[in-house]
């Protein structure tokens, strides 16, 4: 059977169409369910935010509330107006520290305490998780200016 | 002096650049002293823009902290590879870097572009004029490395500690040769948009850089993703992460550029397409740029960022890209089209290919670049995190990598599916059988996993189907068989081993994901734990004391299943200089399998908090895109697609006639 040039055309746009459209399909179902959003702790009490929906919580890490239980680290997130205690089964990056930034992917638990699967590190000492900064903004809690270096 | 010596020898290059491209877009239609003039602009930009960075590579290695960049990214106690490394663990110095090898892919086709028509040779010259303009201005106005710091302090600050590896002697040279080389890609389609000549000649000619460049990404891409993995010290290869994507988008681009520049040298098809992808993969690299150079988007991965320069990225991105775009709107629609083929042809195969990678390409920008638009738009803060990639990413890749032993079997213009089909039924039995016999030594396992095992497998051997049957051993007896292996264009060997290496870099992948096993602990000294059937013995702790850092150091023995102990330590460092920690994983290889031992905190009086990895097979992931770099560049020797146009082999056979 030989098509013709039209034919041709035709079978290759519309094969090339059917792939696209699937394509378009997992991209535009993939954003709906597999997105993690990102809240603070006072964002989280004023959403109520279900258990069990993964989320990101970015705050600072609460002085003097990092203690360990076995293997799991536990500690206070804060924003400033609000506070979450999360727990984390595993070595904490090096940079988490008390007093510093922190970004943790996980769940909140029935008792309201947060289940994180990961806490993330950055390769940079002086780094703030942007939506952390830009949390703390919010709350007053942190200006840019007192991050910068001293003048040799 | 020397220091302001490099300086001015930059701020050379700088109006040379100006004036090349000045002169090249004026006089592209002429022959003579304004086209030697372009040329040798080029090279003296590269030797410029050398002794610049030369100058500035001094400064770092003599500790001359009145250099400010020097004074914020060095220390006189650094080893000397992390002091010359240092100039471009910033981002003043690695602007440096990427112009450095823009200059030097321009020298390059100045050099070996001779046998290009004079006109589409001046006017490539001329693009990359441009290219080279707007970035070393970009780094002189914004980003200057040379700046001076008076008085001068005693001692520098520090590299940042994680950036004290080998891995940055590496990585960054490789990602940049592969970023910046497909500006030529860039500046071949832009030129032959403007000169109107676009056809078969225009690809063989661009096929090269595009394959120099891609492997150079391919390699850099993956040397990366290794030194993440033992730096960072949380078992993890492949993030999903924003920086990880920059660098991926132009590759998925200029894997799709490699293959449809295939179809337009053979067949003078895909045209317009073709000069589409040269100048989306070059945009997808301005866009990497912009995203690690800006730090709009949070990242592990990023370092030494700065917001308020990434403004003028994104300013001088837009120039860039906006004009290469509109010309070709402008001319695009002037491009007649090329041959015709049938849906299941050689070149529908490779059509197939192009539009899924440049789907999972549009797939990995969707996700990378959907927080920074729902952010501007609703204020919600979100993450896409790995689950969408994987599964947006994973599922367009199954019905590529299935495809792949098919295209370089079928036949152009018209290909025969069910002759193909036999003809692989080889590979499908082995694929089989090797599955088969994977799956019953795993024990059956009911999961995704053992069928991403047969996809590599299935790539693997099918891979090498054509290059078996070219020998025709059965047909021809060894020894013909070998002759006929000799003989074939090196092009088929490339092709082979690079999809041999897609397949060897799935299998990693799945081996190291989904039979990984990993533990969490608290050990005492003595204490044995079974991690996969290797017995790892945590013996002691002690402090040493490294040239800049101090370390808390753990000792390990790891005694193998089949018997046989190795050691193994693991550290956490501090480095005092900027008070900054780090972890140094400890790596015990075992064939192309490895455990990975991270040292944690301390708990309780003796005890640590460690964490144990298996990972079956993973060295995989890397060795895979080794080989298809590898192919790249071998492929490179294959005397048709040689840089510099190689000239008929008639024509040359004329020319030794009438010299004769």
């Amino acid at each position: 059977m030989a098509m013709t040039r039209k034919q041709k055309r035709i079978s290759i746009i519309l094969g090339l169409g059917v792939v696209l459209a699937i394509a378009a399909t997992l991209i535009l179902t993939a954003l709906r369910d597999q997105i993690v959003f990102f809240y603070s702790p006072t964002e989280i009490a004023e959403n109520g935010i279900a258990p069990g929906t993964p989320i990101r919580l970015g705050g600072l890490v609460k002085d003097a509330s990092w203690r360990q239980d076995g293997e799991t680290n536990i500690f206070v997130v804060t924003d400033g107006a609000r506070e979450m205690e999360a727990r984390y089964v595993g070595i904490l990056p090096d940079l988490f520290r008390e007093g510093q930034g922190v970004v943790a992917e996980g769940e909140i638990q029935a008792d309201g305490t947060f289940m994180a699967n990961n806490v993330l590190a950055k390769h940079d000492e002086t780094y703030m998780p942007r939506e952390v900064a830009a949390t703390l903004q919010d709350e007053g809690l942190w200006r840019p200016e007192v991050e910068e270096e001293p003048a040799p | 002096m020397i220091v302001e010596f490099g300086h001015y020898a930059f701020v050379l290059a700088f109006v040379l650049a100006l004036a090349q491209c000045a002169v090249g877009f004026l006089a592209w239609r002429t022959e003579g002293r304004a086209v030697r003039f372009v040329q040798n602009a080029a090279i003296l930009q590269f030797l410029l823009v050398g002794l610049a960075f030369a100058a500035l590579a001094q400064a770092f290695m003599v500790s001359d902290f009145s250099v400010k960049l020097v004074y914020e990214h060095s220390h006189s106690l650094q080893p000397m590879l992390y002091k010359f490394t240092s100039v471009w663990g910033n981002h003043e110095g690695s602007m440096m870097l990427f112009v450095l090898i823009l200059v030097l892919f321009g020298a390059l086709v100045a050099v070996f572009g001779r046998g290009l028509p004079p006109s589409l040779h001046t006017l490539v010259l001329a693009c990359q004029g441009v290219l080279v303009a707007a970035f070393s201005g970009f780094t002189l106005f914004t980003s200057n490395p040379f700046w001076r710091l008076n008085p001068a302090p005693f001692e520098g600050s520090e590299l940042n500690p994680v950036l004290q590896d080998i891995g940055l002697a590496v990585h960054p040279p490789l990602l940049y040769l592969g970023y910046v080389g497909f500006s030529i890609c860039f500046a071949f389609a832009v030129a032959a948009l403007i000169s109107g000549r676009i056809d078969a000649a225009w690809a063989r000619w661009v096929r090269p850089w595009t394959l120099a460049s891609w492997s150079f990404l391919t390699l850099g891409i993956a040397m990366g993703s290794y030194w993440a993995y033992y730096e960072l010290g949380w078992g993890g290869w492949w993030f999903w992460d924003p920086v990880e994507n920059a660098s991926f988008m132009p590759w998925l681009a200029g894997t799709a550029l490699l293959h449809s520049a295939i179809v337009m040298e053979k067949r003078n098809a895909l045209k317009i397409w073709t000069i589409f992808l040269a100048i989306i993969t070059f945009s997808l690299s301005l866009l990497g740029t912009f995203l690690v150079r800006s730090g709009v988007l949070t990242s592990v991965h990023s370092f030494a960022s700065d917001p308020t320069r990434g403004i003028v990225i994104l300013a001088m991105l837009a120039v860039l890209i906006g004009a290469a775009f509109t010309l070709f709107a402008l001319r695009a629609g002037a491009l007649r089209a090329g041959g015709l083929f049938a849906p299941v042809s050689r070149e529908g195969a490779l059509v197939l290919n192009n539009l899924f990678l440049s789907t999972a390409a549009a797939a990995v920008l969707v996700g990378t670049l959907y927080p920074l638009v729902l952010e501007a738009l609703t204020g919600a803060r979100i993450t896409v995190g790995a689950p969408f990639f994987d599964l947006t990413f994973g599922a367009l890749m199954v019905p590529l990598l299935l495809l792949i032993p098919f295209g370089p079997l079928l036949a152009w213009k018209r290909g025969d599916l069910a002759g193909v089909t036999q003809r692989l039924l080889f590979a499908i039995i082995a694929t089989l059988v090797l599955a088969v016999l994977v799956f019953a030594f795993l024990g059956f396992p009911v999961s995704m996993a053992p069928i991403g095992l047969a996809i590599g497998i299935w790539v693997m051997v099918g891979s090498l189907v054509e290059i078996w049957e070219r020998a025709a051993f059965r047909k021809a007896g060894l020894a013909q068989g070998w002759r006929r292996l000799k003989g074939l264009p090196r092009t088929v060997y490339s092709t082979a081993f690079a999809h041999f290496g897609v397949g060897m870099t799935v299998i990693g992948i799945v081996c190291a994901t989904a039979y990984q096993t990993e533990i969490v602990t608290a050990m005492q000294p003595g204490q044995t734990m079974q991690l996969a059937g290797y017995a790892v013995t945590y013996d002691s702790e002690h402090n040493l004391e490294g040239p800049n850092y101090v370390a808390e150091r753990g000792t390990f023995t790891i005694g193998a299943p089949w018997g046989g102990e190795r050691p193994l330590t693991s550290e956490r460092r501090v480095y005092p200089a900027s008070g900054t920690p780090t972890t140094e994983a400890g790596i015990n290889t075992y064939g192309l399998s490895q455990v990975y031992v991270q040292f944690g905190e301390r708990f309780g009086e003796n005890a640590r908090v460690v964490r144990l990895w298996h990972k079956p097979l993973v060295l995989l992931i890397w060795l895979g895109p080794v080989v298809m770099a590898l192919a790249g560049f071998y492929s490179l020797l294959d005397r048709r697609i040689r840089v510099g146009a190689p000239q008929p082999a008639r024509r040359r056979e004329e020319e030794a006639q009438a010299a004769q």
